[in-house]
């Protein structure tokens, strides 16, 4: 169901007013992670303008997009697409849900992965 | 004083908030107002009507308009008073509508309140207005034309054509502007040359109109109807009254640098005349690449023309030209290369624009027509055109839409299909924008001729190998797309020519903040500037197409007309007046002043007005520090005795 509720909750933790996007598709063309990616980045705004979100918060994308920034800085409508990945991560660990276990990683990332690497996980994902 | 008070309900706009019978009311007792009446409509003719009866009736001498913006309807207030009988220029608009009705939609009591205010401080200074009549100024029935395109080629003809004298400049050797680049144009696909040549040849031989390429505007001064323009003339070091065309020169020059007429795809010698069908058909010397201009040897032209018209001497020429009216037809420039990072342009030779390609279809070009790519000269057998490079990109270009792009992509994408019918051509676009005669229909040809429509945007494009790699994505099928093309043309934006911020800054000009000129009112005044007898025509103004272009061209051409319709014009009255008794000639009005119209009379040590150049803005009535400046029908008395009716 197209809910503008649902927009205005996401605005409120991303700040980012996705309605300006009139999806010109740039920031999934030049996505990196695109090809693992179930919902191409212009899809996820989409629904987000639509207001769908659960459709957008059961998607690998949010938890594949790295904020590596390239959409953003190409995007001609200004829009930080990281920044409404964010907020629908947010949304879910909000309700209590956890993306990493710290428990269940596997012993040779625990082992080999940078310190840095792993705080920044548990920040993004927990 | 006998003043009537006319009072307007503008329908709803006004009688829907302000309560028009009490305003009529309480007006009525006010002293000075013989009589106050109410209309629905008082622009309409039975209002006008009302209007004149109750001059009549009443004996009135002035009159107060309670009603819209003295911008919509003061001059026509002003002609019915006259027709009435009474002064024009002692008729006064109350702004009930603009200033209060509109703005205090939700406060009907204030509205009504702050109505009566506006109309009481009209009445007072109605009462202080002389009656005054309007200026009157002789017209030089030349034109100037700036620029000389298919917009200013356009105007120049309808000008002279109905028998004035023109003056076409165009920076530029030769004229016909970014149109005789275009191999074919939309939506008819005819040859750009053939339909343009039949212009430049008029403009070439009409007897009224004087060209004068090689040149630009450097100065402007005076005012509608009587401007004064000087004009450089660069040095073409070619005496161009010897020569004869013949074009000896150009093949034995040595010196190849690249040429800008074809977008730098081949190279010209350094006395060149750019293109087969150039107007005036003589070379010029491209001082920079001419070896004798800046090494001294060489000189093998000079041996080589027949007539020695070579002139290494030539110096650049200043001429003054004595104009009526001006029309600004600059035309446009493409977005520069450099700023289109992600796609190449600039960087891989195979990445153009869309003129590099119409070059590169066009019979006279440096491929003789054949689509080949920049790089190899190999023929591309996949090509990714680009829509929206540069437009539609509020970040990192424009947030405007270049208008032409859709169309003459669909053009490109065809004539490279019709002369590769084994290639294959890809369209990235946002949106087709396709509204125009016969556009629609050109563009679904397109799809029908196998051109691939891809809705996305392209992200990155780079060289692997021999071809480019296009990353963009296909929105309506929601996936990534990557092609490797042998050649990508970009549709980059319009962006005004280079050299119009400092031609607007010459003519005192407007313009938006990209640098196309401003219209006078982009609905009902398209062709006027913001200065009385100077016009806009073609993309100086905005992106457009031909057909609008030349469009706009004539309603240019006939608004001149109509200023030379009359030998002379009227300039409103209400202007600066200095008292020379009082004037010490300090010369602060002559600095306040924006419109150059006062000047310091060194000897008499007093400050002189030219009327005519004076807007009765005020300002060196504010600035002169001994009240020596009035501004006439806006007297120092009027206005206080203005706020004492609003405050008091």
């Amino acid at each position: 169901m197209v809910s503008s509720e649902n927009r205005r909750k996401l605005l409120d933790i991303s700040g980012e007013d996705v309605t300006s996007c009139y999806q010109c598709g740039k920031c999934s063309a030049g996505c990196a992670m695109a090809a693992m990616m179930d919902l191409l980045p212009h899809q996820v705004i989409r629904l987000v303008q639509l207001g769908q979100v659960e459709e957008a918060l059961a998607s690998r994308t949010i938890w594949l997009c790295a904020s590596c920034l390239a959409c953003s800085a190409r995007c001609p409508r200004g829009v930080s697409l990281p920044n409404v990945m964010e907020s629908l991560r947010v949304t879910l660990l909000r309700l209590g849900g956890r993306h990493l276990d710290p428990v269940r990683l596997p012993a040779d990332v625990l082992e080999n992965a940078p310190e840095q690497a792993l705080v920044a996980g548990l920040r993004k994902y927990t | 004083m006998r003043t009537g008070v006319f009072v307007c309900w503008c329908g709803l706009n006004i009688g829907g908030v302000v309560d028009v019978p009490r305003v009529v009311q309480e007006i009525s007792g006010y002293p000075g107002v013989a009589r106050a009446v109410d209309y629905r409509y008082m622009c309409s003719d039975p209002g006008q009507q009302l209007i004149k009866d109750t001059i009549r009736e009443e004996r009135l001498d002035s009159v107060v308009i309670a009603a819209c913006s003295p911008g919509m309807h003061e001059a026509t207030f002003q002609t019915v008073a006259e027709s009435g009988g009474v002064n024009p220029y002692r008729c006064e608009i109350a702004n009930i509508r603009e200033q209060c009705s509109w703005p205090h939609q939700n406060e009907p009591g204030k509205a009504t309140r702050k109505a009566v205010e506006l109309i009481r401080a009209a009445v007072e200074k109605v009462r202080g207005d002389e009656a005054l009549s309007a200026l009157s100024i002789p017209v030089t029935r030349r034109a100037l034309v700036i620029g000389a395109g298919i917009a200013g080629m356009q105007a120049a003809l309808d000008i002279a054509e109905a028998g004035h004298e023109v003056v076409l400049v165009e920076r530029l050797p030769h004229i016909g502007g970014h149109m005789a680049q275009l191999s074919e144009t939309f939506p008819t696909l005819d040859c750009s040359q053939c339909i343009l040549t039949p212009k430049t040849s008029e403009v070439g031989r009409h007897p009224r109109i004087r060209l004068v390429t090689n040149s630009e505007v450097e100065s402007v001064s005076g005012y509608v109807g009587n401007f004064t323009v000087r004009i450089r003339r660069r040095a073409t070091y070619v005496n161009w009254d010897l020569c004869t065309g013949c074009g000896l020169c150009t093949e034995k020059c040595p010196s190849k640098t690249p040429s800008a007429f074809e977008r730098g795809l081949a190279k010209e010698p350094a006395v060149t005349i750019a293109f087969p069908q150039a107007v005036p058909h003589k070379p010029v010397i491209r001082a920079e690449a001419c070896r004798h201009l800046t090494s001294g040897k060489c000189g093998v032209c000079e041996k080589a023309c027949p007539v020695g018209a070579i002139d290494f001497e030539q110096q650049d020429l200043l001429l003054e030209e004595k104009v009526g009216a001006i029309v600004v037809a600059t035309g446009y420039d493409l977005h520069p290369k450099a700023k289109v990072g992600e796609y190449g342009y600039g960087v891989y030779p195979d990445v153009i624009d869309g003129l590099e390609f119409e070059r590169l279809n066009s019979a006279s070009g440096p491929t003789q027509g054949e689509i080949r790519r920049p790089s190899d000269g190999k023929v591309p057998k996949e090509v990714v055109f680009i829509q929206c490079v540069g437009s539609r990109d509020q970040e990192n270009g424009y947030p405007y839409c270049s208008k032409i792009c859709c169309m003459y992509t669909a053009k490109h994408a065809r004539l490279y299909k019709h002369k590769v019918p084994d290639g294959q051509p890809y369209v990235f676009y946002m949106d087709i924008r396709a509204g125009g005669k016969g556009y629609e229909e050109f563009v679904q040809e397109a799809t029908d001729e196998g051109v691939l429509y891809l809705r996305g945007r392209v992200a990155r494009v780079f060289q692997d190998g021999d071809r480019l790699v296009v990353f963009g994505v296909d929105t309506l099928s929601g996936k990534k797309v990557e092609i490797h093309a042998d050649m990508v043309v970009l549709a980059t934006a319009i962006v005004p020519a280079s050299g119009a911020k400092e031609l607007a800054r010459t003519l005192k000009l407007a313009t938006d903040r990209y640098g196309f000129f401003s219209e006078a009112h982009p609905k009902l005044r398209p062709v006027e500037s913001l200065t009385r007898g100077i016009y806009i025509a073609g993309c100086a103004q905005a992106p457009k197409d031909i057909p609008d272009t030349v469009t706009q061209a004539g309603s240019a051409a006939a608004k001149v007309l109509a200023l030379f319709s009359a030998e002379r014009l009227s300039h409103s009255p209400t202007v600066a007046a200095v008292d020379e008794e009082l004037c010490s000639g300090c010369g602060v009005c002559v600095e306040a002043c924006a419109y150059d119209a006062r000047t310091l009379d060194v000897r008499r040590r007093v400050a002189v007005v030219n009327d005519v150049l004076c807007e009765g803005c005020g300002t060196c009535a504010v600035a002169c520090p001994n009240g020596a400046t009035r501004q006439k029908n806006m007297a120092r008395s009027q206005v206080l005795s203005m706020i004492d009716a609003v405050v008091g």
